[in-house]
């Protein structure tokens, strides 16, 4: 296991991409990685004090950053086969285009955490900031595989054009969530921003709260949908309340939209009333 | 050998090599999921005329199915993949999509893939829609009752067939009475269907005819009312002769079955009126798989 222990608080934010190579390299080696800080850079070992612990080229790679702070950017981008716990805030881009293994953090994150993500799990404790598993700026697609929970809440824009996976939100969502989806599900236990789901076109939203929606969007009417228990089912091994069986339902409203576009995309409410 | 004062005969039975698949269905009651099932496995008795062979493996309850609700696994065996796929995509349309509030998933994991709802998802037109679940796809087909669910993909797996039982008796309600305790006792087994009607065949073949174009004919050797006129397998003391047909994931899926059988009916005796146990092959040029009695029963 690699501890790395962030000495002092950056004056500038800093790019951790080139960790997402360190399996594979050695602790001298990931010492030696430059990290980008505003126009200068640094070698890993003057921000962050390195440590190994165990055997080193261990699969999957488990790193611990302490100390972290809301200007460590980019943490987990594209990594593959890594474990890495941040204890403390992460900054933005965390876990960008993840393709396996698991990120844990345990305080908040800053935007676009999960944006472009492919695979794997990230957990954060606390608040996600805007654009959550979204497309980057200009690009048509976001998160497209993997599980992101969210224990606090989440920004705006959450799942803007995101094209797979699942994100789910104990707390509540921002303004424009699910706008512009292409596939997979977000679900949210808490309240909802104004513009839910405004252009989605595949993909489903779950909500545990009853929300204002938009014009564009059809009443089918409530139903009991089967497949939601095995949709629950697969989420038991989470750290979450979401894991709960007291969360699961399948009773739900469902509102077929965004017709103003593709209109293949869904909203389901829970519902607590019978079937019979 | 002789158990309990019947005999069993130095022969073997003749398995081939079939593909198969097991699929569950599951439904709001255990009585539709039956429906379905049944359906489903119908008209699946040999694959001569019916494509496939087909039963109910055995009941599943709630805590043993993807959604949570009662279901049926099913076993399906035909002679290739290709045949296979196309009985499964057919049956899964005509069967189990119309069965009221069914839901259908793949009962194997690994193996050649096997379209279940990969195709069958077009019935949505348009309106279906995908759900990735634990890393298994699955499809929501909207339906008149609310939706249907649907795995996108099965798997076939090498399997067994043929495997099979003679019970020669004084008279056809004897040989009737402990086929049926013999089925009742097989199907208990997992990995294994009897496919015939309530598991038992009176109507054993032999292969060719004097008639052009027959493949099949009926087993004169083993017909009680042909033991005057022709080459007969019969000694004069057997009524009737019944058949029990076995198709299993394994080789020693189907010894199993084969075993239990033999068992269960030497148990009542040769009071039960049955004198005789044999099993029915082709001279070893069919199959690979020789299944042979005395073996089976030496392993008990």
């Amino acid at each position: 296991m690699l501890i790395l222990t962030l000495k002092t608080e950056p004056s500038q934010r800093v790019d951790l991409s080139p960790l997402s190579a360190a399996p594979g390299l050695t602790s001298e080696e990931i010492a030696a990685l430059k990290l980008w800080s505003g126009k200068k850079t640094y070698r890993v070992d003057e921000l962050f004090g390195v440590e190994e612990i165990g055997a080193p080229h261990a699969s999957p790679l488990r790193m611990v950053i302490r100390n972290s702070c809301a200007k460590l950017d980019f943490i987990g981008k594209g990594a593959s086969e890594v474990e890495i716990r941040v204890e403390g805030d992460a900054g933005a881009y965390l876990g960008m285009g993840l393709r396996s293994g698991r990120i844990h953090v345990t305080g908040n994150a800053d935007a676009f955490v999960a944006c472009e993500m492919r695979g794997g799990l990230i957990q954060i404790d606390g608040q996600a900031g805007d654009f959550l598993a979204a497309a980057l700026p200009g690009d048509k697609r976001g998160m497209r595989g993997g599980t992101v929970l969210v224990k606090g809440d989440a920004g705006d824009r959450v799942g803007d054009q995101m094209r797979g996976g699942i994100v789910l939100v104990e707390g509540d969502v921002g303004n424009y969530c699910a706008a512009r989806m292409i596939a997979g599900t977000i679900a949210v236990m808490g309240r909802t921003g104004r513009f839910l789901g405004y252009g989605l076109r595949r993909g489903t939203v779950l909500l545990w709260q009853e929300t204002e929606i938009l014009p564009t969007f059809g009443d089918c009417g409530i139903h009991t949908l089967s497949y939601l228990p095995l949709w629950f089912a697969a989420l038991r091994t989470l750290d979450s309340r979401f894991a709960s069986p007291d969360a699961a339902f399948a009773r739900v409203r469902r509102y077929g939209g965004d017709l103003a576009t593709v209109g293949r995309g869904e909203i389901l409410i829970r519902t607590l009333s019978s079937c019979l | 050998m002789i158990v309990n004062g019947i005999a069993i005969d130095d022969t073997f039975a003749e398995g081939f090599p079939m593909k198969a698949t097991r699929l569950i269905i599951t439904a709001q009651t255990l009585e539709w999921a039956y429906h379905s099932a049944r359906a489903m496995t119908g008209f699946a008795t040999s694959v001569i005329g019916c494509g496939c062979e087909a039963g109910i493996e055995r009941e599943l309850s709630p805590q043993d199915t993807p959604d949570g609700r009662p279901g049926v696994s099913v076993l399906i065996f035909a002679m290739g993949v290709k045949s296979l796929t196309k009985q499964v995509e057919v049956r899964a349309g005509q069967c189990v999509l119309t069965a009221p509030t069914s839901a259908l998933f793949a009962g194997l994991h690994e193996g050649t893939p096997l379209p279940l709802g990969q195709y069958l998802r077009y019935y949505g037109d348009g309106f279906q829609i995908s759900k990735k679940i634990g890393g298994r796809r699955f499809w929501r087909i909207p339906v008149m009752d609310g939706e249907f669910l649907i795995e996108e993909m099965g798997y076939i797996v090498d399997a067994v067939g043929g495997g099979n039982l003679l019970v020669l008796a004084k008279s056809q309600p004897q040989a009737l009475a402990a086929c049926e305790a013999a089925v009742k006792a097989m199907r208990r087994l997992p990995n294994v269907i009897l496919p015939f009607p309530g598991g038992v065949v009176r109507s054993g073949s032999k292969v060719g005819s004097k008639y052009k174009g027959q493949n099949a004919s009926t087993n004169d050797a083993f017909c009680p009312t042909l033991k005057g006129v022709t080459k007969t397998q019969l000694s004069p003391e057997i009524g009737s002769v019944m058949e029990i047909v076995i198709d299993g994931l394994s080789r020693e899926d189907v010894e199993q079955a084969m075993r239990v059988g033999i068992e269960t009916i030497c148990t009542y005796g040769a009071k039960s009126g049955v004198r005789r146990i044999s099993a029915g092959n082709y001279g070893g040029k069919l199959g690979p798989f020789h299944f042979h009695l005395h073996q089976i029963m030496s392993l008990c």
